[in-house]
């Protein structure tokens, strides 16, 4: 009974200790956004003027409003539009070519079908990275520059989520593919009627996981958008940085990195909800 | 409603062999039950019935109607798994009418067909639940449900009780038995459980590696066992088995003399089924025994044939409730009737008369 009691304590005293630390773990890394908070706030010469201001000064809707529909190269707004456009078509593109290709990889004897799931699988090796110049020959030669379908289509093939949903679909009972066949579904009724439901959290996952990877693009954006209307926010947020002796409109800049924030945390926010309550709910 | 014909069905993954050919003719509105134990080949029989499995030899007729290549929805059958497969993702009346949505039936009929299957089957009240929020025994209801549903000619199962408990696997046995004879539908049961295969069968198919050792009604298979495999598979406790010779019309096990057989003397296998052990003083068999399984209505008892090789037998002893105390060997009897034979090279039934 005492030693229970002991161990109760110290339990106790374990969780006011990792809470601690995890408190002290959130500011150290809300600080730095705390910071761009505040100083999306005042105004410039309040910025140069050591020491930073450390609380919200009043400016906040000059400064949002400025970002917003002026910018500096292009108004925010259409930036905001432009990453949208194309982190949910990378999103959702993705999703609809890894859930097609898993299936005809799973559920199809086709000859070359283990040559081709290895070639799709290679491909996880090379990152955008490294076949970016040779993209960019293709893109351009399509005369897709300047495009959201440049932007797009040459991200749109994922080796990652096609191996997932491999990985998942061969945890789908056999049988139940055999009750479908029974019922008389034809294959593609099969994958719409029942793959596709029974896939909805694993979908919901990666639509949260690719939809920031689309968000974040930096590079390639950067190479084919020559036109200052077609930039996405991250890559636009650097080019508002000045360059040589311009001044930078700091406030304005950091309102737009607030901004850039906004729907990738949006995303995870609503999205992870569906998440849990697809785990939950589990229905295997 | 329909009859099914099997004309020596083969099976092949590749170079194994898994079916050697198996024949049988299935009258409409019968119930056939494929007994065995796994790995014999039994589910895979069925599936070819099904259209799950190709056919690699022989011909399958439903209705007359050769189906080999034909996919299961155009064979007009309906099958109940052996883990059911229930759509998860679906209500139990979506899983129910999802065969009659694709068939392209209005909603109004799936609703009304659904209906009257769920209130044959008491599943009117869990009509939308979801398959994870049922019982065992409530989703076995469901996958029959969506069996009867659709209405087909020939019910095929897959082992269906094999995943309950065994109280509920005697009442669905009986559930199952009277759905089939209420539609009059014929049914093909696979089932590795012998109780199963004698309870529910018109006939069974009692198959051992990939062929079919007998094929007849239980009781045929229980009392005139056409193979030594038969023999053991059907009947609980399993079939007593001796090495034994005939001589001079008389069968020996060692020396003690069993009964007698109007065969040419040899060895034999000879069969006595653990029931068919009668206790009596003046009995040939004197067994030695070794432990004691008391089941209520009756007891196992389980020993050695007093012989000078000490074969190992096991009786049943009707309404004997105790055999404590009985140490010294007990003495049988056994009625001609219940002597089997059996060739020890075919190990086919060697008939006495």
């Amino acid at each position: 009974m005492a030693q229970s009691h002991g161990m109760v304590e110290r339990r106790g005293a374990g969780l006011w200790l990792s809470h601690v630390i995890m408190i002290c773990g959130v500011l150290l890394v809300f600080f730095p956004i705390w910071l761009a908070f505040v100083a999306s706030t005042v105004t410039q010469p309040e910025i140069v003027r050591p020491p930073m201001p450390l609380l919200p000064g009043e400016h906040f809707w000059e400064n949002y409003k400025a970002a917003l529909f002026a910018g500096v190269n292009v108004p925010v707004l259409q930036m905001l539009f432009n990453s949208l456009v194309m982190a949910l078509g990378i999103a959702v593109g993705k999703i609809v070519i890894s859930l097609l290709s898993a299936f005809a990889i799973v559920y199809f004897r086709f000859p070359g079908r283990t040559t081709f799931f290895w070639m799709i699988f290679i491909t996880l090796m090379l990152p955008v990275e490294v076949r970016i110049v040779p993209t960019f020959e293709v893109v351009a030669g399509f005369g897709m520059l300047n495009s959201y379908a440049g932007l797009i289509f040459p991200l749109i093939a994922s080796a990652t989520a096609t191996f997932l949903f491999r990985q998942f679909f061969l945890t789908i009972p056999d049988e139940l593919a055999e009750a479908a066949r029974v019922d008389g579904a034809k294959p593609m009724r099969f994958f719409i009627d029942i793959v596709v439901p029974m896939s909805r959290t694993n979908i919901a996952a990666l639509f949260v996981i690719l939809f920031i990877y689309g968000w974040n693009q930096y590079l390639w954006p950067l190479l084919i958008t020559t036109d200052p209307s077609m930039n996405t926010i991250v890559m636009g947020l650097n080019q508002m940085f000045p360059s040589g002796d311009d001044v930078a409109e700091w406030p304005v800049i950091m309102a737009t990195s607030i901004l850039a924030m906004v729907p990738p945390i949006f995303v995870v926010v609503s999205m992870q909800r569906l998440f849990v309550r697809g785990l939950v709910d589990s229905e295997k | 409603m329909a009859t099914v014909s099997l004309k020596n069905i083969k099976k092949s993954f590749g170079a194994v062999d898994v079916i050697h050919g198996i024949s049988v003719d299935i009258a409409d509105g019968e119930f056939i039950v494929i007994v065995g134990p796994s790995g014999c080949g039994k589910s895979t029989l069925l599936r070819m019935v099904a259209g799950l499995e190709t056919v690699t030899a022989g011909d399958i007729l439903i209705a007359d109607q050769r189906v080999n290549e034909k996919e299961p929805m155009e064979r007009d059958i309906a099958m109940v798994f052996q883990n059911y497969a229930l759509y998860p993702h679906m209500s139990v009346r979506e899983n129910m009418g999802y065969g009659l949505k694709i068939a392209g039936l209005s909603k109004a009929l799936i609703h009304s067909k659904v209906e009257d299957a769920a209130k044959l089957l008491q599943l009117t009240e869990l009509l939308d639940r979801r398959p994870r929020q049922l019982s065992g025994g409530q989703r076995q209801r469901v996958a029959m449900g969506r069996a009867i549903v659709r209405e087909p000619s020939v019910f095929l199962f897959d082992e269906p009780l094999s995943n309950l408990d065994a109280k509920l696997r005697v009442q669905m046995r009986l559930e199952i038995r009277e759905l089939q004879q209420t539609f009059g539908v014929t049914s093909l049961y696979v089932t590795h459980d012998q109780v199963e295969a004698m309870t529910m069968a018109d006939r069974m198919i009692v198959m051992n590696d990939g062929v079919a050792e007998q094929i007849g009604t239980p009781l045929e298979v229980y009392e005139r066992p056409q193979t030594l495999f038969a023999a053991q598979f059907i009947g609980s406790p399993a079939m007593n088995v001796f090495d034994a010779h005939i001589k001079d019309k008389v069968v020996y096990v060692d020396v003690v003399k069993i009964g007698a057989a109007r065969l040419p003397d040899g060895p034999v296998k000879l069969g006595i089924r653990p029931e068919h052990l009668v206790p009596d003083t003046e009995g040939s068999i004197s067994i030695e025994m070794r432990m004691s399984e008391p089941l209520g209505a009756n007891t196992l008892l389980h020993g050695r044939l007093q012989a000078p090789d000490d074969q190992p037998v096991t009786a049943s002893l009707n309404g004997v409730h105790n055999l404590e105390g009985v140490q010294a060997p007990m003495r049988f009897s056994v009625a001609a009737d219940n002597i089997h034979l059996f060739d020890p090279v075919s190990l086919k039934r060697l008939e006495d008369d």
